[in-house]
């Protein structure tokens, strides 16, 4: 029993018995072809043993059709907001290449371009799933700490004791929150 | 390199004994977790990607579920190596193919494997034989929730856990349950189940194949979205997407032997004599024909017990596991030599198929 197996992401995915077609990246007869339908369009992707291997379409663990087609998508789209990630320098045009983004700060960056992508990708755009409670509180505390001790360093700077003493009160406090609660745990 | 983990004798799928299940072989979970302050692993610095594995394996070595666990930096592991390690599903391709600063821990039993630097600063990924969703979650929640007790993890209210593609973003969760499936392949119903079951969500694809083919019947399917719905939904899903597809294997297998009960008789007692016999085989043949080795167990014309032999040899058949097994580097002819030595011997062991079994059925 043979037959080319498609992978599948997204609306409607058509299998096709093999066919005699070129890969649509090196030319060389194709033994993969994928079919989907987005918004009424057909799109048709023809790769030969080694590009699909290349492509990740054989991976077993991490493939995506959406990631192949943003990949063979060339180009940005016209009036596209070109958007640069101020953490790690990104472009518009880098995203729409690799289908990737760079940095956790990109997801600020690139939210205009990102939610209709995640829109047609996913089953809502918000998170519904786990939160990763003790590090966003240790993350939450690390912040409060660390702005309390530069507002002491700039009322000692300004000489304004009577607020720096308040600080350094509420610091040590802080700290002390923390120890209880980390016996207590 | 890896030598302790192919003469591990607890290895989860090649050594399991625990009783196996037909149609459903594993499943797996894997969770996409990246810190928040450095970029990417694909955009990342060589230090900042050196940093990010000596940070991740400091805290990984410590945990509990690590404990005679082995570390691997891939930039060390011989081209073979590391295709014998996704051959097991230890590692992917991408992580063979990646820079410097790459690296996998995998735990002494094989069921954990956690990879650094890959898409990802961090893949982790919990497998187990047979169908278990549920304990294998509690497992990788608890892993993953002792990970963030030290490492700051990108996450945001809104999106969840940020991952390098925005087809990770949320839970990061990618759930999936590798299935033996020759009764859909034979009746040709494989096409109708995979269209069917896109549209709930869910990705198949085989497995196994060295190209296009589904070789040995073998498919995987699991969630395609990650963001939107809890761990839970996600989960949930799969599992009925599961159960309806092995209800449609099991009838297409009894519709099958009803009307074709010589024919399915006739080809696994091939299959049989030619393991027990031949002495050329590749990759592909030797997958289709321990399928329906994996089918006569299900239809108890093989002992129960040699279940975990065939599964066992679906992976040492494999390219990778049979060069590696002969030593030296070998051409693929020479590797269906040995290939054939192998069966040979391991089918000698096994007694002759009861066909009385099937012909009671139905």
């Amino acid at each position: 029993m043979r037959f080319s197996f498609a992978v599948l992401a997204g609306a409607d995915i058509i299998i096709i018995m093999a066919e005699n077609l070129n890969c649509s990246y090196c030319n060389k007869p194709a033994t993969v072809h994928l079919t989907q339908i987005v918004n009424n369009k057909i799109i048709k992707v023809d790769l030969c043993e080694s590009c699909a291997q290349s492509k990740g379409v054989t991976d077993s663990e991490g493939y995506s059709l959406t990631d192949l087609l943003s990949k063979t998508n060339l180009g940005p789209e016209k009036g596209e907001p070109q958007i640069t990630c101020p953490d790690c320098g990104l472009s518009t045009a880098d995203f729409r290449r690799t289908g990737r983004l760079g940095c956790a700060a990109c997801y600020q960056s690139f939210v205009p371009l990102l939610k209709p992508v995640l829109e047609d990708m996913h089953a809502g755009i918000i998170h519904k799933g786990k939160i990763p409670d003790v590090a966003l509180s240790r993350q939450t505390s690390m912040a409060k700490l660390q702005s309390l001790e530069s507002a002491l360093l700039r009322a000692i700077s300004e000489e304004a004791y009577e607020d720096a003493a308040k600080f350094r009160d509420e610091i040590q406090a802080y700290k002390e929150d923390a120890v209880s609660e980390a016996v207590q745990s | 390199m890896i030598e302790s983990l192919l003469k591990a004798d607890n290895a989860e799928l090649t050594q399991s004994t625990k009783k196996g299940a037909p149609v459903v072989l594993s499943t797996r979970l894997r969770l996409a977790r990246n810190l928040v302050d450095v970029p990417f692993p694909e955009r990342a610095s060589n230090s900042q990607r050196s940093d990010v594995m000596t940070r991740c394996a400091d805290q990984i070595a410590e945990l509990t579920q690590m404990k005679h666990g082995a570390f691997f930096d891939i930039a060390e592991l011989s081209d073979l190596e590391k295709q014998v390690l996704v051959e097991r599903h230890l590692i992917s391709r991408e992580l063979c193919e990646s820079k410097s600063g790459s690296g996998v821990f995998i735990n002494k039993d094989q069921t954990c494997s956690i990879m650094i630097n890959e898409e990802d600063h961090l893949r982790i990924q919990f497998l187990k034989t047979g169908f278990s969703l549920r304990s294998i979650w509690k497992q990788i929640d608890r892993f993953d929730s002792s990970l963030e007790n030290d490492l700051d993890l990108a996450f945001s209210s809104e999106f969840g856990y940020l991952t390098a593609c925005p087809t990770n973003l949320g839970t990061g969760l990618r759930a999936s349950v590798m299935l033996h499936l020759p009764g859909l392949v034979i009746s040709e119903h494989m096409d109708k189940v995979i269209r069917a079951v896109n549209q709930l969500g869910i990705t198949v694809r085989g497995l196994f194949g060295e190209g296009s083919d589904a070789t040995g019947h073998v498919f995987q399917i699991s969630n395609q979205q990650t963001l939107g719905e809890s761990e839970g939904e996600i989960m949930a899903r799969l599992g009925s997407v599961f159960k309806t597809i092995i209800d449609h294997e099991i009838n297409a297998r009894f519709k099958y032997i009803e009307e074709n009960r010589a024919r399915l008789l006739d080809q696994i007692g091939r299959a049989f004599g030619t393991l027990q016999n031949a002495h050329v085989i590749n990759s592909n043949e030797a997958m289709n024909l321990l399928s329906l080795m994996r089918l006569a167990v299900d239809l108890e014309m093989l002992p129960e017990v040699n279940r975990s032999d065939v599964d066992r040899l679906f992976i040492e058949c494999q390219p990778g596991h049979i060069q590696y097994a002969a030593g030296v580097g070998i051409e693929p002819d020479a590797r269906d030599l040995c290939r054939a030595d192998i069966l040979r011997e391991e089918f000698s062991r096994l007694p002759a198929l009861d066909f009385d079994k099937v012909n009671k059925l139905g």
